[in-house]
């Protein structure tokens, strides 16, 4: 398949989604469809992948290379693909548990390390898949089957954890808002760097709080703030730690990092092998004379 | 005069004895004779007993033995931690200005050197020398020519600078000398002949480090961990030379989830850990085998459980390799015998891997790991590594696999149970991949039917291979002999020598190298009037297996101590096993 024949519904599997109906990935995942087609991937050249939980099932719903990993682990996974063979687009799909609580580690490594992937977290503020349990982005008032009285603790801020780790490219996008969420999550891919795109995804079956109507009303578009540059290192530090605003769009990118791909020399494609010992092998065993 | 020479410098860590050791080593290497080397280090950076031992002799030497011929003592406790093993003709080099004992009187009419050290390596530009000094003086104490130490001294100091290589040379000739002039009359009953034979010198994690590049894998992901770090630093620096690369990981639940990450796109992949480490990577173990991705996890075994012993020998992770993770998933267990097997069983493990796909534990334990030996060159032929890459689909042979929509049956139900590949970039090869049960198109199934036929499939890889490889053991001792012994892992070396101590006990030694699938022993077992199972770990894990596949009780004998089987100790044990 030729790049240029590509719609975003080539990347549609014939699976329907379990996700409830209404539920915020739909839309998390269509933008993400559309921002692969536009881009110029093809199903073919594309790998997903994705940890536990609702987001988790997004490679079923997508047509491309995908793994369903464990959970947490996602990031990892893509790191590798992405190494052994730097022409794959690689996305990696989670959750704010998946992405933020079990797999805290391996994100802010991740954000360090600087690989070429795109990293869309569906933060709903919830754990959905095991029923509404507080998720580490909840608010600390925020009354669960786990937590009746609220988490009583500050929810993490995925962005100020990506800042503080050197992220290159950090976002915030909303699934309602299509053509905005295409549009980051494009930006994203086109990032030669490793691109966080904290997506508000609603869960309509055990968040009544951080709804479509609280999203729709409260974020504010930066790409609406005509003061805003997001290559302004000091004023996307206030934005990411503004306690009363939340925003979408990208709020910091720094076009001027070096990939890793570039500050290791990974250029090559792992994949192909000689049928015998590489060439410059007896080499190796000279060495322990 | 003895040729056979059991050698050891000993003193506290941070003393320089690993790098003055591996001189040594390399300098006998180096000079035509057989090298077998053992360390004994503490979990610590500086102090703390640590010694470097070596056997040299011009006829092969593969264990260690209870001997002790010459002993650089650089502490009062080397002597003491060594005592048992000083004989009438042992040497004892030290330092009187240094060391805490300024005479040496040791059992057995053992003859003390003392020479100064530091002194003598202040004489040839610095302290730090002594070290060196003290080689020198083991040349002449041995008759080894002095010569042979420069090449080593260059190889170890090149990168430092022609000065630091002279002055490092003129530190083990004043030692030489010293030896010569000062102690003329003391009679010298070794002497260490020089032969032309070209030997290599490396260890079990350099061993399994370049079979991995040999093999053809380009992707290291690990986390630093005792005894398994030095297949990580061997890798790094060396594997970009051929197109690979190596990422430290922030843990090894992410090292195994990189590896797998890039077996998925197509690389040859593996990590390497120590038994807590393979804990921590159980999960995603269990997703690299429903996934069927091609996986080498090599485990260097230390003694456990827990942090355990983390610089000690131990063979304690069969059970977790054999039946660790939940749920039910093949999986191949290789356990290299010897340090060239690790080379060996390394290539086998990412052919076998990419041919079954599955994941493949390769372990060696830690005694095999640390420990450097002499082989001939061609014992690592590159020239004989073949890759085999099973069946990896390109564009071309995707339709076969394709079912009427054109999607593709990555899990395709197959009579020998291995299913096509196709790495993302293959075009037609589309398809997802997950831990949760799943059709032969990779799609989640709860299917009564499905499941059953899928578990059956991937099972079915067992009796595949079981039909086309050759999982079989070698062989040592007498093939007549009414006694068995049966081995696995590095012991291998041990009891080939142990059978020279056996005097009128004739035994059948069986060496396994194959965990699973492994070799039908119940014929041998049953054939015979004796069986005795040899293992480094507490509870005899590999005699419970020949139990279960034989329906025989065979004998055990354990070491768990955190020590190497010594050739000589080991042979006392057989003798009483065998004879009670």
């Amino acid at each position: 398949m030729s790049s240029e024949n590509v719609r975003f519904t080539d990347f549609k599997s014939d699976k329907q989604p379990t996700w409830c109906p209404g539920c915020g990935d739909f839309g998390t995942m269509n933008g993400m469809m559309k921002a692969l087609a536009e881009t110029g991937n093809t199903p073919d050249d594309t790998f997903v992948v994705a940890g536990i939980g609702c987001s988790g099932k997004i490679g079923t719903y997508m047509r491309s290379y995908a793994l369903h990993g464990v959970h947490g682990r996602a990031l990892p996974v893509g790191t590798g693909a992405k190494l052994a063979n730097p022409d794959l687009e690689v996305m990696v799909a989670g959750g704010d548990g998946d992405g933020y609580s079990i797999g805290v580690g391996h994100f802010i490594h991740a954000v360090r390390r600087n690989v070429d992937i795109t990293y869309v977290v569906m933060d709903n503020r919830i754990y959905g898949l095991t029923k509404g349990q507080a998720s580490p982005t909840s608010r600390p008032d925020f009354e669960t089957s786990t937590t009746p009285e609220g988490p009583k603790q500050p929810p993490v801020n995925p962005l100020a954890l990506a800042m503080s780790a050197g992220g290159s490219f950090i976002a915030q996008s909303f699934s309602s808002d299509a053509l905005r969420h295409t549009e980051i999550v494009k930006e994203a891919i086109e990032h030669d760097g490793f691109s966080l795109v904290n997506t508000f995804s609603p869960c309509v079956t055990f968040n009544d709080v951080d709804t479509y109507d609280y999203f729709r009303d409260s974020l504010v578009d930066l790409s609406e703030e005509d003061d805003y540059d997001r290559h302004d290192y000091d004023q996307a530090k206030d934005a990411i730690l503004d306690a009363d605003k939340e925003y979408m769009g990208v709020l910091y990118q720094d076009e001027n990092s070096t990939p890793y791909h570039e500050a290791h020399g990974v250029h090559e494609n792992m994949a192909e092998l000689p049928d015998g010992a590489p060439d410059g092998a007896t080499d190796l065993v000279r060495e322990f004379y | 005069m003895h040729d056979d020479l059991n050698w050891a410098i000993g003193g506290e860590a941070g003393d320089g004895i690993a790098s003055t050791g591996k001189i040594f080593a390399q300098a006998l290497s180096r000079a035509g004779r057989h090298v077998f080397t053992s360390k004994d280090f503490a979990s610590r950076i500086r102090g703390g007993y640590t010694a470097y031992k070596i056997r040299t002799s011009v006829d092969e030497v593969q264990s260690v033995v209870d001997r002790l011929d010459v002993l650089i003592a650089l502490t009062e406790r080397t002597v003491d931690e060594n005592l048992d093993e000083l004989h009438e003709e042992s040497v004892i080099i030290f330092d009187g200005d240094r060391t805490e004992f300024s005479d040496f009187e040791a059992p057995d009419d053992t003859v003390g050197l003392d020479i100064p050290l530091k002194s003598l390596a202040e004489d040839a530009g610095g302290a730090i020398m002594r070290n060196i000094v003290a080689l020198g003086a083991v040349c002449a104490v041995t008759d080894f020519p002095i010569e042979n130490l420069d090449e080593s001294l260059e190889k170890r100091f090149g990168n430092k600078g022609e000065s630091i290589v002279e002055n490092n040379k003129q530190a083990a000739r004043l030692g030489y000398e010293y030896v010569n002039d000062e102690y003329a009359d003391v009679e010298n009953p070794y002497e260490l002949e020089t032969t032309d034979n070209d030997y290599v010198l490396l260890n079990g994690d350099e061993a399994i480090g370049m079979g991995a590049i040999a093999a053809g894998c380009r992707f290291y992901a690990g986390y630093p961990i005792t005894p398994a770090t030095d297949v990580m630093e061997y890798l790094t620096g060396r594997i970009e030379q051929f197109g690979g690369h190596v990422v430290q990981a922030e843990d090894e639940l992410s090292a195994i989830n990189m590896a797998l990450g890039a077996a998925r796109a197509g690389a040859r992949a593996m990590t390497a850990t120590s038994g807590p480490g393979i804990d921590l990577m159980s999960e995603t173990f269990g997703l690299v085998a429903t996934s069927e991705t091609p996986l080498v996890i090599t485990n260097v075994m230390r003694s456990g459980p827990s942090t355990g012993m983390p610089t000690k020998q131990e063979q304690g992770d069969l059970n977790m390799m054999l039946y660790g993770g939940h749920g039910e998933v093949p999986r191949f267990v290789l356990a290299p015998t010897s340090v060239a097997e690790c080379f060996h069983k390394t290539v086998e493990a990412f052919n076998l891997a990419e041919k079954y796909q599955l994941p493949v534990y390769l372990t060696a334990d830690l005694s095999m790991a640390v420990t450097e030996r002499t082989y001939e060159p061609d014992e690592f032929d590159m020239d004989e590594v073949e890759i085999d890459r099973g069946k990896l689909v390109d564009e071309n042979e995707i339709s076969a696999w394709q079912n009427e929509k054109d999607q593709f049956k990555a899990h395709a139900v197959t009579a020998d149970g291995i299913s096509p590949r196709a790495v993302p970039g293959t075009e037609g090869g589309v398809h997802m991949s997950t831990g949760l049960e799943h059709d032969e198109l990779g799609r989640r199934t709860e299917d009564t039917d499905v499941r059953v036929e899928q578990v059956d499939k991937r099972n079915r890889k067992v009796e595949t291979a079981e039909e086309r490889e050759n999982f079989d053991y070698r062989e040592f001792g007498d093939a007549d002999a009414d006694s068995l012994v049966i081995s696995w892992g590095s012991n291998e070396g041990t009891i080939v020598e142990a059978l020279d101590y056996l005097d009128d006990l004739d035994v059948r030694v069986l060496s396994v190298p194959y965990i699973f699938p492994r070799p039908d022993l119940t014929d041998d077992v049953q054939a015979a009037d004796d069986v005795v199972v040899i293992e480094a770990n507490a509870t005899g894990q590999f005699a419970n297996v020949v139990e279960h596949d034989t329906l025989e009780r065979v004998d055990r004998i354990n070491k768990y101590d955190g020590v190497d089987f010594k050739a000589d100790e080991l042979a006392d044990e057989i003798k009483q096993t065998l004879e009670a």
